[in-house]
């Protein structure tokens, strides 16, 4: 587990403290995959660091399993970071090592394993990635794919029980994102390794995270469930990310909404309901005749959802209304 | 044939040319040597002590890199004779190819370091970091990651500063240095040999070819991009 109280982090930029994180307080519970999606320049990247302290917090604890790493000397640091992997955006694997050797290294620096450890570990993570026929090669003959695979053995090496995430499809095409981001879920059930990933997009988290906070100006300004900010998004920056995930233009949406007549109403789907055949029988037991504006089925991480604007015209609205909420289905009145 | 040669290089001794060319390998080869073994270490404190680096030092980065300025700003041909002192002091003369060496050290040495400073400041930082996530010291960072990565960027450096060293050593001539520079001003130019010269010259020209490709066979094969 975890925990960040009252954690804050700022730069002294010619003389003056510059906020990069603003005091914050939360906690990732153990085996889960926590994503953090913001910006540019919103703090996240700021924030995975003080995990594992690549950047020294200027204020607050950061509890991990109940130890207060903010206090850890130099010694007891270094112990500390080999149970926390990290992988990054452009992967940052030695161009001069093979990949086998890439893996190695992080056993290597610690320096209590044995040769033998060391190639059967190697060899079982190879595997594990999928890259056994390339363990000879240098990372410039892989691709993007590869290259991020190999800095997720790596980052496995020393069976950390964190992992950290810097963006780490960013530099991918979707395809081999998908694969990464499946290879990262398997792992964290696999494993029970907690991941805290960060991400500019907001279709990374719907894959993968369990929870999510949205990050702005160096605030965490909304945090829960996945399904709970994605379907229902409170901050304007959560919106933002949320419609450019489903590539909604918002303002052509206002204007569809405007030409359409009568109620209009935003029904979200989750889980079982997604399937059952709903709006026909409410149709035909309060008379309404509706018409789809726009809508979206899909998966967050293993629920499916959906979600519709439906314009009401005629009908007894009371009853399509009670009927709805009655199958357990969310409604908002949009107009 | 022969009655050709003669009048061409009257003035050639062939056993002359070839022990000042062998003097000319030994100045360059333990120069070389000597300032690589300096230069390394000075790069590598240059690069770690430098802004917003592992061990950010400004005061001793600006003292470094104030001696390392110093002694590369010196012409070359004026740090040989200022350094005359200090050569009898460690070796006992200033003369022959061992009264060559300290000045061309001392000219290669910082020569080097800042080519070694460089080429480590080419390494990604995000490389250094992914390096200390992994819980690795400082030592371990520099043997395990920042020299490896820089290699072929120190093995051109090395190369640049063994032909740079290869100039140097013909102008130790001047201080009675020894060498193909020595034979070439003291018969070339004092007595307008211009067949010695040109001898002596095109040796120093193939000298540097063979360590320019040898160097960048090297690069090439510790190359992994």
């Amino acid at each position: 587990m975890i925990v960040f109280d009252q954690v804050e982090k700022s730069y002294q930029v010619a003389g003056r403290a510059i906020p990069a994180l603003h005091p914050t307080s939360m906690t990732i519970e153990t085996g889960e995959v926590f994503g953090i999606v913001g910006h540019s320049g919103a703090g996240k990247s700021t924030l995975v660091r003080l995990i594992n302290r690549l950047e020294p917090s200027t204020g607050g604890r950061i509890l991990i399993d109940d130890e207060d790493i903010t206090r850890y000397s130099a010694a007891e640091l270094r112990a500390f970071r080999r149970k926390v992997g990290m992988i990054f955006q452009h992967f940052n694997l030695l161009a001069s090592k093979t990949v086998a050797d890439n893996i190695a290294f992080p056993m290597k620096l610690a320096g209590i394993y044995s040769k033998a450890d060391i190639r059967s570990r190697v060899d079982e993570l190879l595997a594990r990635v999928s890259l056994s026929d390339h363990a000879s090669k240098y990372p410039s003959q892989l691709s993007g794919g590869q290259k991020q695979r190999v800095g997720i053995a790596r980052a496995l090496a020393c069976r950390p029980t964190i992992l950290l995430c810097d963006e780490a499809t960013s530099a991918l095409d979707p395809q081999t994102t998908q694969s990464v981001l499946k290879l990262l879920a398997d792992l964290n059930r696999e494993l029970g390794l907690t991941i805290v990933l960060i991400t500019h997009e907001m279709d990374v988290v719907r894959r993968v995270c369990d929870r999510v906070a949205v990050m702005d100006a160096g605030r965490v300004v909304e945090m829960g469930p996945v399904s709970e900010v994605f379907l229902h998004p409170q901050h304007p920056t959560t919106r933002d990310f949320v419609f450019e995930s489903e590539n909604v233009d918002h303002d052509e949406l206002q204007e569809d909404l405007q030409k359409a007549e009568g109620r209009i109403l935003r029904l979200t789907f989750k889980g079982e309901s997604t399937y059952r055949p709903l709006l026909g029988s409410v149709a035909r037991e309060s008379g309404v005749d509706f018409s789809i504006l726009s809508g979206r089925i899909d998966h967050i991480k293993d629920t499916p959802y959906g979600q519709l604007t439906l314009s009401l015209v005629g009908g007894d609205l009371e009853v399509a209304m009670k009927a709805l909420e009655a199958a357990e289905v969310h409604v908002e009145v949009v107009r | 044939m022969e009655a050709l040669m003669e009048t061409l290089m009257g003035n050639v001794d062939w056993a002359e040319i070839g022990w000042a060319s062998w003097d000319t390998l030994v100045m360059v080869g333990m120069s070389l040597l000597f300032s690589v073994l300096i230069g390394l270490p000075i790069g590598v404190l240059l690069f770690l002590t430098g802004k917003r680096q592992l061990l950010e030092q400004p005061v001793a980065y600006a003292v470094l890199s104030f001696i390392v300025n110093v002694l590369r700003s010196v012409p070359f041909i004026i740090l040989l004779i200022v350094m005359i002192p200090f050569t009898v002091m460690l070796i006992g003369t200033s003369l022959g190819v061992a009264g060559a060496i300290p000045p061309l050290v001392a000219g290669g040495a910082p020569f080097f370091a800042r080519l070694v400073e460089t080429s480590l400041r080419e390494v990604d930082r995000g490389i250094i970091e992914a390096t200390q996530a992994m819980g690795a010291n400082v030592r371990q960072i520099i043997f395990g990651a920042l020299l490896p990565e820089a290699l072929p960027g120190i093995i051109a450096g090395i190369t640049v500063t063994a032909i740079t060293l290869v100039s140097y050593a013909a102008m130790s001539g001047v201080i009675g240095g020894g060498g193909l520079g020595d034979l070439a001003i003291r018969f070339g130019y004092q007595r307008f040999q211009t067949d010695v010269m040109v001898i002596t010259v095109a040796l120093l020209v193939i000298f540097v070819q063979v360590l320019q490709m040898a160097g960048d066979r090297l690069v090439l094969h510790f190359s992994r991009k």
